[in-house]
């Protein structure tokens, strides 16, 4: 199962950094003479509407449906910490505005409130990777703060404390690493979150424009030739199922071997 | 001789990596007390959960004989090991706050065992735990019953505990530490209070570390190391003449007066009239001391009595209310009782003394140099570099906090409780490091311990605390022989195994190690 996983996810990197290794072709080729093949030997996964290749198609959009998902889980990171220290260690009434924002945030529905963003901001990959970091950032806000509550009454603080030390150096050199194992497990689980999330918004028409092979938006487009051509809407779809169900494997083994 | 309650021949427990227990006989009577002795690792408590048939399921066992009250027990099925724990034979174990159920009332926990083997009709129950309170020696039972365990004291915990060990009246009551958590008057009580069950025809199986503190009550002493009993007689001739080196070298381990031989330079810490208050509660109240460079001032005291308080607020991790401290905090270093704690998990011993040598100012290409300096001067070799203080055992991870207490060239090192929590052969070695470190370097020390015998072994001048005061203070050598205020005299007299006798100081005296501590059996009665 975990090797399955871990490979899986190996070729979908190779498909995000090198996709001209995996397929010879380009994805924007349109042939409607080829349109709405099902597989065959010439087309792995058959054609589209446009006669492209769902295969090409789908190794291409590995780079895009990635970057937005490890895009938006980078951006919450960062934020999320940076609250999450700020919460902790800026004294009672910062961490009282910050943590009732953080509830705020969490008590609106999710997409809804990545669709009120976008709205604003126009569609595009960089605004589904704010939308996204803006609605999971509270959780890893509220991690780092309980995380940094408890280590910084750990006896190696105090310890450091004693030595000597700056405060912001035993921020960065203690406090900080400590907490951040837990993190990066959350982080790895919560990936697979933000790749559907920014495949919904994708699905939507929210995310990049066509032509651009995106596994949402092929998964949209696919959806009116459901009935004569199913490949078109599955084929991306198991993709993006099973990038996801990789990610979580990994990322329950991680989490295992910390805890 | 009677049948004995307990006894076992030739018994060995392994475990999958390990042969904790091998080759232990042992037999206890009613109305006697036998001790097992030894330092973790020593396989006592193992010995002690086998005859509760709590050796584990890892856990292969072989005895030549083991029998409860007479009857074979090699062949107990769960069922039957069942029957036995709290019926005939009670478990006391180390820590009450633990091992009692904290979202029940003390009172519950005593009437379960009462219940489970059907000691006594329902409606008795009640009285019946009042009853066993009382008998245990916990004041206002009827209160106390309908208390929780983190409402009561530590002493009346490890009382409660004991009530629902001997709640069916166990034919043997196995404790194992039963007072090692304990504040050392506390901790003279409860030996009283298993001294009367013994007086009572009780059986005691008593496992400790510390051989003072069954010196108070075993007939029987066994002494265990590495899973083998090493000596085995009876107190008198296990304390008084001791056969095996291992034996000897526990005994003369014990801390007692040190020699003293020190110089007073000029004053590092001077604290005047300190007041701390946390919500009401006053910890440190009106404390002076004064510390001068190259000797050392013991600070006493039971649990809540502000030790640790004025520590800190020589530290300066807690500004005192009232009061002023006057002392150099970069060249104040700190020592803890737990070594692990203090070290940030992720840093080898490389890194902790990197960035404690960086703190002091050493420039980068020559830390490595003086790690290496530093791990010799603690007794360490460069080998532990690399390890993380997890990979280390208890005395050595001690020595890498004195290694790093060190490497900023400190004027005075605050130690707060440094070897409470090692076993009694490793904490002299760390002691006589201290010690000797003082001699060579120079360096002052604020020593902080509930432990009479340690702070003796170390101390110039001390000061004893009781409720955040100062209840004497002075010359440790005359604190120690002719304390003036009762309080001292009080914790004085409830150091077990014996008191200090200055009039014999050749017994046992190690080579190269001024002590002369003598332990003395008291009167039974």
């Amino acid at each position: 199962m975990r090797i399955f996983a871990v490979a899986f996810l190996a070729l979908i990197t190779l498909a995000a950094i090198a996709p001209g290794l995996l397929t010879g072709s380009t994805p924007d080729a349109a042939d409607a003479l080829a349109a709405l093949q099902g597989p065959s030997a010439d087309h792995l996964l058959g054609t589209d509407a446009n006669g492209r290749d769902v295969f090409t198609r789908i190794v291409y959009g590995a780079a895009p449906s990635l970057l937005a998902g490890l895009g938006a889980t980078a951006l919450a990171v960062v934020v999320g910490t940076a609250l999450g220290l700020l919460a902790a260690l800026g004294g009672r009434v910062v961490d009282e505005i910050v943590m009732r924002l953080v509830e705020i945030v969490l008590s609106l529905p999710t997409l809804l409130l990545a669709l009120l963003v976008i709205t604003v901001t126009g569609p595009g990959t960089v605004n589904v990777i704010f939308a996204i970091a803006l609605y999971t950032a509270p959780s890893y806000a509220r991690l780092v703060r309980a995380q940094t509550m408890v280590i910084r009454k750990a006896g190696f603080v105090e310890a450091a404390v004693s030595l000597g030390l700056s405060r912001g150096r035993i921020v960065t050199r203690h406090v900080l690493p400590n907490a951040f194992e837990p993190l990066v497990v959350l982080a790895t689980i919560e990936v697979g979150t933000a790749l559907v999330a920014a495949a919904s918004l994708s699905y939507l028409g929210l995310g990049p424009q066509p032509p651009a092979p995106e596994w949402g938006a092929m998964l949209s487009a696919g959806r009116d030739y459901f009935s004569v051509a199913w490949w078109i809407a599955v084929f991306p779809g198991v993709a993006i199922t099973l990038t996801v169900l990789s990610i979580t494997v990994v990322g329950r083994r991680l989490q295992r071997r910390i805890a | 001789m009677s049948t004995p309650v307990v006894e076992v021949t030739d018994l060995h427990v392994s475990f999958p990596a390990v042969d904790a227990v091998r080759g232990v006989s042992l037999a206890v009577h009613p109305g006697e007390c036998v001790a097992i002795v030894g330092e973790s690792g020593s396989g006592k408590s193992v010995t002690a959960r086998t005859l509760l048939g709590l050796s584990g399921e890892e856990a292969t066992v072989t005895a030549g004989r083991l029998a409860i009250d007479g009857v074979d027990a090699s062949r107990f099925s769960e069922r039957q090991w069942r029957s036995i724990r709290g019926r005939k034979i009670g478990y006391v174990l180390q820590d009450a706050l633990v091992s009692l159920d904290s979202l029940r009332p003390v009172g519950k926990e005593v009437a379960e065992t009462l219940k489970l083997h059907r000691a006594a009709p329902r409606h008795e129950i009640p009285g019946k735990v009042l009853d066993l309170l009382t008998e245990v020696g916990v004041p206002e039972p009827e209160v106390r019953a309908k208390q929780y365990p983190h409402e009561l004291s530590g002493g009346l915990r490890q009382r409660a505990l004991i009530a629902s060990a001997i709640a069916c009246g166990p034919r043997l009551l196995i404790a194992d530490e039963p007072t090692t958590a304990l504040d050392v008057t506390v901790q003279a009580q409860i030996l009283r209070l298993l001294a009367e069950r013994k007086r009572a025809g009780q059986a005691l199986l008593l496992i400790s570390h510390d051989l003072a503190v069954v010196a108070e009550l075993a007939d029987r002493i066994l002494v265990m190391k590495d899973g083998v009993v090493v000596e085995d007689g009876t107190a008198v001739q296990v304390l008084g003449a001791p056969e095996h080196p291992y034996t000897k070298s526990l005994l003369a381990a014990i801390p007692g007066p040190g020699f003293r031989n020190t110089v007073p330079g000029d004053v590092v810490i001077r604290a005047e009239g300190l007041v701390k208050t946390f919500k009401g509660r006053t910890a440190v109240d009106g404390v002076s001391f004064e510390l001068r460079a190259g000797q050392t001032l013991g600070v006493v005291g039971e649990s809540g009595s502000g030790k640790t308080t004025t520590a800190r607020l020589v530290l300066g991790l807690l500004r005192p209310d009232r009061g002023t401290v006057e002392v150099d905090r970069r060249q104040t270093q700190v020592i803890y009782q737990d070594p692990l704690s203090s070290f940030d998990p992720r840093f080898s011993v490389r890194r902790i003394l990197d960035e404690a040598l960086e703190v002091g100012g050493t420039p980068r290409r020559e830390r490595v140099k003086r790690s290496i300096e530093l791990l010799e001067q603690v007794g360490l070799d460069d080998g532990v570099l690399d390890r993380r203080p997890l990979k280390l055992s208890g005395g050595q991870r001690q020595r890498v906090a004195i290694a790093r207490a060190l490497a900023p060239r400190p004027r005075v090192i605050v130690c707060d409780e440094p070897v409470s929590a090692l076993d009694v052969s490793i904490q002299a070695q760390v002691l006589d490091l201290l010690t000797g470190l003082q001699a060579e370097l120079g360096v002052a020390y604020l020593f902080i311990s509930h432990h009479l015998g340690v702070v003796h072994h170390v101390s110039d001048h001390v000061l004893v605390l009781k409720d955040g005061r100062a209840v004497e203070s002075g010359d440790a050598h005359q604190i120690f022989t002719a304390p003036a205020d009762p309080y001292t005299q009080e914790l004085l007299a409830a150091v077990p195994g014996g008191h200090y006798d200055q009039a014999d100081p050749s017994r046992r005296a190690l080579p190269g190690r001024e002590q002369h501590h003598r332990l003395v059996r008291p009167q039974v009665g």
